[in-house]
């Protein structure tokens, strides 16, 4: 299974449940690593902050493409225009160069082009300008802020509609933890923060509920009538869902990585800073925490509320009892050794019995959350159906 | 939904035909109207462009709406075409915000300065008027007629210059500028006759606090004054769109009127009388009161402003003309200068004259304009040279080709023949997508720039992962023991299902993201939802339709080793037991209920 090259097996195995990762019983694990990675991020964000680029402050850049001047000949230039404040000189693409000031004044920012054209020998058309006022960036972050909320708000009634509000919940809980894991790793890093990193951030919007949509789709198709059944939990069926879609969301996030990818590395290699590069990277970033996302805290969380109602509740309770007098009887036929996955399977119910307790599932069922190992590959106790 | 299922399961082929002609229908309009690239944005095409976010003036809180701001880029538009710089753009973006883009060329930097500047419009007299048409000032009454003109428009181009010093200061006009008469709707219309103070002699429109300087004649009119008069040259664009340096309102000042041709006129203006601002609203409207005759426009004034207005008509009434008339000034350029017969109160009139629905509409829209309680402040001034932008567009087009190469490796690698299907559904798609970039330049301006290249590379994966979708489901409905051609209809529904839904969050991430975004994130969302429905279409009208076709034959049918769907590396059950090899969930509820 973990031969990871081995890549059409593995579909096979998640398909018929041969091989199935335990994400939903594990729900555990992969909260406190979420909470772990949330807890940095925040701690960054209110440590270091963000460093902000000139569209959110104000100021002036100035690029030249083809130049032989050094960092400190730019530096030198802009010199009088500072007023003691640091000058940003960033080298771009091979023989560029970015220049960037706090300088906010249209009149004030010619001389500064003039100056630069002068000193650095340059044509004056060659110098590339950008001047921003101080109040655009509030602008634009305002504006971001008022879609997120409209798109959340939106995202719930859709989904709501669609699925059921549970679901909706997850999703938007999902989609909180990839937004501020995105900031975070801005502040930890130290990324600049330009409107091109607000598109990225905002486009993780659609990215990140994408992939979760498409998870819950084939969860629900799973649980259309467990309550008709007593052999499988909603979190094991919703776990079973997951892993049928894992080569998909594999797949996916593949596919949307890979041409992110190929703008981050076009962007930051080739033209250096710029636009490409800030929007890759926040894409990058929150396409990773998206995918991760969809798979190890939406569908947990789901379960995790969906467990809760009533008829959830019953239900797990039913298959617990179920279980109990299937393990009886299997203990009662120890001669045949046929169920060896049941044997396996009991030293984990009594570990997971724990998370049961403070959660929804009933004591005194004992019952497996999913009835599963630890995160190894096994055949699962319904898998005997099969054959 | 149930209409593309009925189709393409009947005829696929028709389906696919189908596609087909609206793919080449829309490369024979791109060829047939030229539009065979997009249009580039600035940062990708070079050129300059300029954000004024509008702030409303104190206490008019109210001020920055739609139809404010819409007169505002009516305006701007104007001045930006009248320095001659034709291509430019202006368009409003989210609430508050006009972008002005002007592309690599002459006049690029001048006009990026001067158009950030704050349009003023006043108010002021008119103590002199020289017609520039050589023919001018030679046919028309002294009172502007209440008819158009029936003179031919003049030929010849007017002359630099042409106007003498010793041109009697009371020549006619070419055109009539108007007349201002009294609203006719307002009870308190009726014209008072003008005060008998005046005496035609006074300059009736200076402001008693100032005295003509020394050397000035009657009207306040300096040597100096008259010297930059004379040399005045209105046909130089600097002198006719956006004035060379604003006048200072308390001081004369000469300026061209805004239109050349047929009544074109420069003038000696006395200082501001009415600013802008007093004007209250105003309304182009053909006659209220039944009485024949062009279009007109209705002007009413704020408190503030009926006051003056009432005692500057009445000071201007008693002038000869063209010292009874008063000049309309945006940004050091007469729009019009109506003569006034009387003195008019109430603070309601009617500019009259040989005006045209647009003329008259044009007026209406700079007086509104001056009237706006807007002022603008540049947010974002960016100049891109040309070779920055060919870059960048290099750089973006560099990417998104290794983005589809490793796509497409990862999707041969991964489906094999299945991949040549996405490949090809790949390819209607960027088809699709580049011919609509293309056409929406003209009609409704969409301009590719960065931002929505990212957005289109971005939405390879969001394309793409539909069809994982469907495949991930056909490849299932074999494991279960299907054929493939069982197996491609009976995965379409559900993997139909998961794609609308998906697909269906995408667009709206993109819808909100254009509505309320400002700056470059818009481009970015219009790819994106672009792209998603595209995506939508493609599936429902290609890759489905393909896969029917295809499951017939025997490569894939049989399932060929390098098809993609060959049963046994997909690990398929016998067919018999395929019934329990439902998802579990369901299948075990529905046996055991």
């Amino acid at each position: 299974m973990s031969r990871f090259g081995d890549l059409k097996t593995i579909g096979v195995r998640l398909h018929h449940g041969d091989v199935s990762f335990d994400f939903v019983g594990r729900k555990k694990l992969w909260y406190s690593i979420s909470a772990l990675i949330l807890l940095l991020a925040v701690g960054g964000l209110l440590g270091r902050g963000l460093h902000q680029g000139i569209e959110f402050k104000g100021g002036s850049v100035y690029t030249i493409e083809h130049t032989s001047a050094s960092q400190n000949d730019a530096r030198e230039a802009v010199a009088p225009f500072t007023d003691g404040t640091d000058a940003i000189v960033q080298k771009v693409g091979g023989d560029g160069l970015r220049i960037q000031i706090a300088e906010s004044d249209a009149d004030k920012t010619k001389q500064v082009a003039a100056a630069i054209a002068k000193d650095l020998k340059v044509a004056p058309d060659k110098v590339n300008t950008q001047v921003v006022g101080p109040s655009w960036g509030k602008e634009i972050s305002k504006k971001a802020l008022q879609g997120l909320v409209i798109f959340m708000i939106l995202v719930v009634i859709y989904l709501t509609f669609a699925f059921e509000w549970r679901m909706a919940v997850a999703a938007l809980v999902a989609l909180i933890h990839d937004i501020v894991i995105t900031i975070g790793v801005y502040a930890l890093v130290g990324f600049e923060v330009t409107p091109g990193t607000v598109i990225g951030l905002l486009t993780i919007l659609g990215y990140s509920l994408y992939d979760t949509v498409v998870v819950f789709d084939t969860v629900k198709e799973n649980a259309k009538n467990i309550t008709k059944q007593t052999k499988l939990t909603y979190s094991e069926a919703a776990n079973a869902g997951l892993n049928q879609t894992l080569v998909r969301s594999i797949n996916t996030t593949v596919v949307a990585l890979l041409p992110v990818a190929s703008l981050l590395f076009v962007g930051g290699g080739l033209l250096g800073a710029g636009m490409l590069k800030d929007i890759a990277l926040s894409l990058f970033v929150g396409l990773a925490a998206g995918a991760f996302s969809s798979i190890f805290i939406a569908t947990p969380i789901l379960a995790d509320l969906k467990e809760r109602s009533p008829e959830m509740r019953q239900l797990a309770k039913k298959v617990a009892q179920r279980r109990a007098s299937e393990a009886k009887a299997a203990k009662a036929g120890e001669a045949s050794g046929i169920p060896a996955d049941e044997a396996e399977g009991h030293p984990d119910v009594d570990e997971t019995a724990e998370p049961g307790d403070d959660e929804t599932v009933p004591a005194q069922g004992g019952a497996p959350r999913a009835g599963a190992s630890r995160g190894r590959a096994r055949t699962r106790p319904g898998g005997k159906r099969k054959r | 939904m149930a209409a593309p299922k009925s189709s393409s399961r009947g005829h696929p082929g028709r389906v696919l035909a189908f596609i087909g002609v609206v793919i080449v229908a829309l490369y024979a309009i791109m060829f047939s109207t030229g539009d065979k690239t997009p249009r580039l944005g600035i940062d990708l095409a070079g050129g300059t462009s300029v954000t004024l976010t509008a702030k409303a003036d104190q206490g008019r809180n109210g001020a920055v709406n739609k139809s404010n701001m819409q007169t505002a880029v009516e305006i701007i538009r104007q001045r930006v075409n009248a320095f001659g710089v034709s291509e430019a753009e202006v368009q409003t973006e989210g609430d508050r915000n006009i972008v002005i883009s002007i592309p690599k060329g002459k006049n690029e930097k001048e006009t990026a300065e001067q158009v950030g500047q704050t349009a003023k419009l006043f108010f002021r007299p008119v103590l002199e008027a020289t017609p520039i048409t050589p023919q001018g000032g030679t046919k028309l009454p002294l009172t502007p007629p209440s008819t158009p003109p029936a003179s031919t428009p003049p030929t010849g181009a007017p002359s630099a210059g042409a106007p003498s010093a010793s041109t009697p200061p009371a020549t006619q006009s070419g055109k009539p500028q108007g007349r201002v008469i009294p609203n006719l709707k307002d009870a308190s219309g009726a014209p008072t006759p003008p005060p008998s103070s005046p005496p035609a002699s006074t300059p009736p429109a200076t402001p008693p606090a100032s005295t003509p300087p020394a050397g000035a004649d009657a009207n306040g009119i300096t040597p100096e004054l008259r010297a930059k008069y004379n040399n005045l040259d209105c046909t130089l664009p600097e002198n006719r769109g956006l004035g060379p340096v604003p006048a200072p309102e308390d001081k004369p000042t000469v300026a061209c009127s805004r239109d050349q041709g047929d009544g074109e006129e420069k003038y000696i203006l006395g200082p501001v009388l009415i600013p802008g601002t007093d004007v209250a609203s105003s309304k182009a409207q053909l006659p209220q009161n039944g009485s024949v005759g062009g279009w007109e426009v209705e002007l009413k004034f704020t408190d503030a402003g009926t006051n003056k207005f009432t005692k500057i008509t009445g000071d201007l009434a008693a002038g000869k003309y063209p010292t009874n008339r008063f000049a309309i000034d945006l940004d050091g350029v007469v729009v019009s200068a109506p003569s006034v017969k009387s003195e008019i109160p109430g603070g309601s009139a009617v500019i009259s004259g040989n005006f045209t629905r647009s003329s008259a509409k044009d007026l209406e829209n700079v007086l509104k304009y001056g009237a706006l309680p807007l002022s603008f402040t540049k947010s974002d001034v960016t100049t891109v040279s040309a070779s920055l932008g060919g870059d960048q567009l290099k750089g973006g087009l560099i990417a998104g080709a290794i983005g589809i190469v490793l796509v497409i490796l990862y999707s041969l690698f991964y489906y094999r023949g299945l991949g040549l299907v996405s490949i090809a559904s790949l390819a209607v798609s960027a088809a699709l997508t580049y011919a609509i970039m293309c056409l929406l330049g003209r009609s409704i301006g969409f301009a590719l720039n960065l931002p929505a290249v990212c957005g289109a590379i971005a939405a390879i994966g969001i394309t793409v992962d539909s069809f994982i979708v469907y495949f991930e489901r056909i490849r299932d409905e074999i494991r279960e023991g299907r054929t493939l051609r069982p197996a491609v209809e009976k995965a379409w529904p559900r993997a139909r299902r998961t794609i609308l839904v998906s697909d269906a969050v995408s667009f709206l991430a993109a819808a909100v993201l254009y509505v309320v975004s400002v700056g470059k994130v818009q481009g970015f969302a219009f790819t994106l939802g672009l792209t998603t429905l595209l995506d939508v279409v493609v599936v429902f009208l290609f890759t489905k339709p393909l896969m029917t076709i295809l499951a017939k034959r025997k490569f894939f049918a049989d399932g060929h080793k390098w098809s993609g769907l060959d049963p046994e590396a997909l690990g398929a059950n016998q067919r018999q037991s395929y019934r329990s090899r439902r998802p579990r969930g369901r299948a075990a509820g529905v046996k055991e209920a």
